[in-house]
């Protein structure tokens, strides 16, 4: 039994906190080893084990970096699965930066049935709530060939019949819908066996980034406690906030086991490593609420403009709950597969 | 005990509903119903409207014009206009000042005043708070000192709402630094336009400009806009914050906001089906609308009360911890139903246009669910008001 990281991913989770603090490029997340974490050594990285991953986007999470790093890796790891080694150099180097296009309108959280089609060497169809896919370099792209069966593709963002509609994020970056209108892709084969496994990746990603994001609420609320004064005295004082503050403290813990246990599973059985998952998901979504309500709350006012820097912390916490899965999707799954 | 409204309460509703299906704009309950902001011409549309009907101000007594309306009709209104998603009537002038100046302005104030806030001539802010006096309302900072026939002040305010509409604010100042912190406020009604005032906006965690922070430097109101004695402030600020607080549940509006979340649940699909027939999300609407079916009827119960002429003390601070939380989780579960159109993030450009992505219903669920975490926090926080329960209702 061990629960330290290895020295190996302490160097890189200091280093990279050190640098996210000052604010970093994508460039620099590359030179740091970020995306090289993100891929075994087969695929031509030096990481890619479910507490590569945690302890990446705990930090990332932690800085509220609004990079969309967790697409890189479920689009990379893709080309990975389908052999695309010259895509995944770029990767790892930082050239390339690739989004993950999947998700469609009405599918809510569900990874299918995928309707966008592929024929004659053309992709039609819609999709939505895309990650990073504007500036991206490369849309790795899901969708039925022979009308019945879910491969990748890849497209350029900017070719012809490829339309990105933008808007900001919750969560700090921006989201895409679109469409495609007989845009020319590039089959790179994959099935969708391959998207559930990276999915589950991303989905500790986004639990492990979530943990980060929950810790600097945490940690900016008590030194509010401690310095904001009312009725003569430092708010942290008064025993109402104290016990809620306690209770935050003991979900997040909570919640951090709950990211361990997943990040030790995800190359499992696909059984327990979907159990895990589902279980992290849910809890996360429960506590990163609960954080960032708490920490407007404690806070007052001041948490409730956009100048403090709480206010992107709290919407990142609240869009957790909207990426891979809400709280009930993962619920009703692990009651599935705990028949 | 009878659980119903009378004939007369009866009719009176009847005469509400009809009233507001024939004069409140479609498009201005659709903009209230999402969630997007009104401008000021849509509100001043709406209050011109109530006001030619003799309904603005409908609880003032009939000498000052209002219709001297029961507690219970005034709920029964409060009921019939936010379930129709009509605009929240701005509460500064006619729910705040107008009672404060009724109860204990001078003559000369009442007939200036009162009058110019039912015509809509003057929009009233509120001056309270200060980045230092939250909760702690009475260590107010900002001085108010005698200068000849002027005082003169300086000091912030803040969380300002609407401020940069009003051409008048009501302001808790120091006048004495002896006693208690509250034996030295008093009240002061000032010009937004007397040089000195500067008003800068507070843009909030769901990107709109509703508050604004206002500052004060060597601003000279002459002493006839001194509301009541001197030093006596505090007692109007706390009448101001006790009195006529029956819709401070929120029945209506959380009723208007379940229908909302109803129509969402209805339209979203979750595995192929209608979101509200998912077992999970149907048992949190359940829990909802049993709480707020309650709610309804504790609310009554302090309305009766009122009407029996209990002013309502502690017990608006139960409706307003209660009536808080409730319209939170609407908000949330609102959320929770849009599943991933939470995640476009869109405010209003300056044209006041929104592009979203999503379904309408969709485009600001995220947006007013950050939004309404500010009415667990404001007008007395909801810890604020535990600790007025722990003290005036359980006796701790």
């Amino acid at each position: 039994m061990d629960f330290n990281h290895t020295e190996e991913r302490r160097m890189l989770a200091d280093s990279l906190r050190r640098t996210l603090a000052r604010g970093a490029d994508w460039a620099t997340l590359a030179e740091l080893g970020v995306l090289g974490a993100l891929f075994t050594e087969d695929e031509g990285g030096f990481g890619g084990q479910g507490f590569d991953i945690a302890v990446v986007f705990e930090e990332l999470g932690r800085a509220g970096s609004p990079l969309p790093v967790v697409e890189a890796g479920l689009a990379g790891g893709l080309l990975a699965d389908c052999g695309q080694a010259e895509l995944v150099e770029q990767i790892i180097a930082g050239t390339l930066r690739p989004a993950f296009a999947h998700g469609e309108p009405g599918l809510r959280y569900d990874h299918g049935p995928i309707r966008t089609r592929y024929e004659d060497g053309r992709l039609t169809g819609r999709k939505s709530v895309v990650e990073g896919a504007e500036g991206a370099d490369l849309l790795v792209v899901t969708a039925l060939e022979n009308g019945d069966t879910v491969r990748l593709f890849t497209v350029a963002p900017d070719a012809p019949g490829v339309t990105l509609y933008t808007t900001p994020s919750l969560n700090g970056g921006s989201v895409s819908e679109i469409t495609f209108d007989g845009a020319a892709a590039t089959p790179i084969g994959g099935h969708m066996g391959l998207v559930e496994n990276r999915i589950e990746a991303a989905t500790l990603a986004v639990c492990a980034d979530a943990l980060g994001a929950m810790e600097t609420a945490r940690d900016m609320t008590l030194d509010y406690l401690r310095t904001r004064k009312q009725f003569g005295i430092v708010i942290g004082k008064f025993q109402a906030l104290q016990h809620r503050m306690a209770d935050v403290a003991i979900e997040i813990e909570q919640a951090r086991s709950a990211v361990i246990n997943l990040a030790g599973h995800l190359h499992a059985d696909a059984l327990a490593r979907d159990r895990h998952a589902s279980a992290a998901k849910n809890m996360v979504g429960r506590v990163a609420r609960l954080v960032a309500e708490e920490a407007i709350q404690m806070h007052g006012g001041i948490a409730m403009t956009e100048e403090y820097a709480l206010a992107p912390v709290s919407r990142r916490l609240i869009a957790v709950d909207h990426r891979y899965g809400d709280e009930d999707w993962h619920l009703e799954r692990f009651i599935r597969l705990s028949a | 005990m009878d659980l119903n409204y009378t004939p007369d309460e009866l009719a009176f509703r009847d005469e509400v509903r009809a009233f507001i299906k024939d004069n409140l704009p479609a498009d201005i309950a659709r903009r209230v119903g999402s969630g997007e902001p009104l401008t000021k011409a849509d509100m001043d549309l709406w209050h011109s409207r109530l006001n030619a009907k003799g309904w603005l101000a409908g609880s003032w007594p009939r000498e000052f014009g209002g219709q001297s309306w029961t507690a219970v009709q005034k709920h029964i209104f409060e009921e019939e206009y936010a379930a129709a998603h009509a605009p929240r009537i701005v509460p500064f002038g006619v729910a705040m000042l107008g009672p404060v100046l009724q109860a204990f302005g001078s003559k000369a104030q009442q007939d200036y005043y009162l009058p110019r806030i039912l015509s809509g001539e003057d929009w009233w802010c509120q001056g309270y708070s200060e980045p230092g006096a939250g909760s702690d309302l009475a260590s107010l900072k900002t001085r108010a000192v005698r200068d000849g026939d002027h005082y003169v002040v300086n000091g912030q305010k803040t969380w300002t709402t609407l401020g940069q509409f009003a051409n008048k604010i009501f302001c808790l100042v120091r006048t004495s630094t002896e006693g208690k912190p509250q034996e030295g406020i008093s009240f002061l009604l000032i010009d937004m336009d007397t040089p000195g005032i500067e008003v800068r906006p507070i843009i909030l965690i769901d990107g709109v400009h509703e508050v604004n922070e206002v500052w004060f430097t060597d601003v000279r109101v002459p002493v006839e806009n001194l509301v009541g004695k001197e030093n006596e402030g505090w007692t109007y600020a706390k009448y101001l914050l006790t009195h006529e607080r029956t819709g401070i549940a929120g029945v209506g509006f959380a009723t208007a906001a379940l229908d909302s979340l109803k129509r969402i649940a209805r339209t979203e699909m979750n595995h192929g089906r209608p979101l509200i027939e998912d077992p999970h999300f149907a048992a949190r609407l359940a829990r909802i609308e049993i709480e707020l079916m309650a709610m309804a009827t504790t609310n009554l119960r302090v309305v009766a009360g009122a009407a029996e002429g209990k002013a309502p003390g502690a017990e608006s601070s139960m409706l307003k911890v209660k009536g808080s939380i409730l319209r939170q989780q609407i908000n949330d579960l609102a959320r929770r139903a849009v599943g991933p159109w939470a995640v476009p993030f869109v405010s209003e450009d300056l044209e006041g246009n929104i592009y979203h992505p999503g379904p309408e219903y969709s485009a600001r669920v995220a947006n007013s669910y950050l939004n309404n975490r500010k009415i667990s926090i404001y007008g007395g926080s909801n810890e604020v008001q535990r600790g007025i329960i722990t003290k005036a209702i359980l006796g701790l």
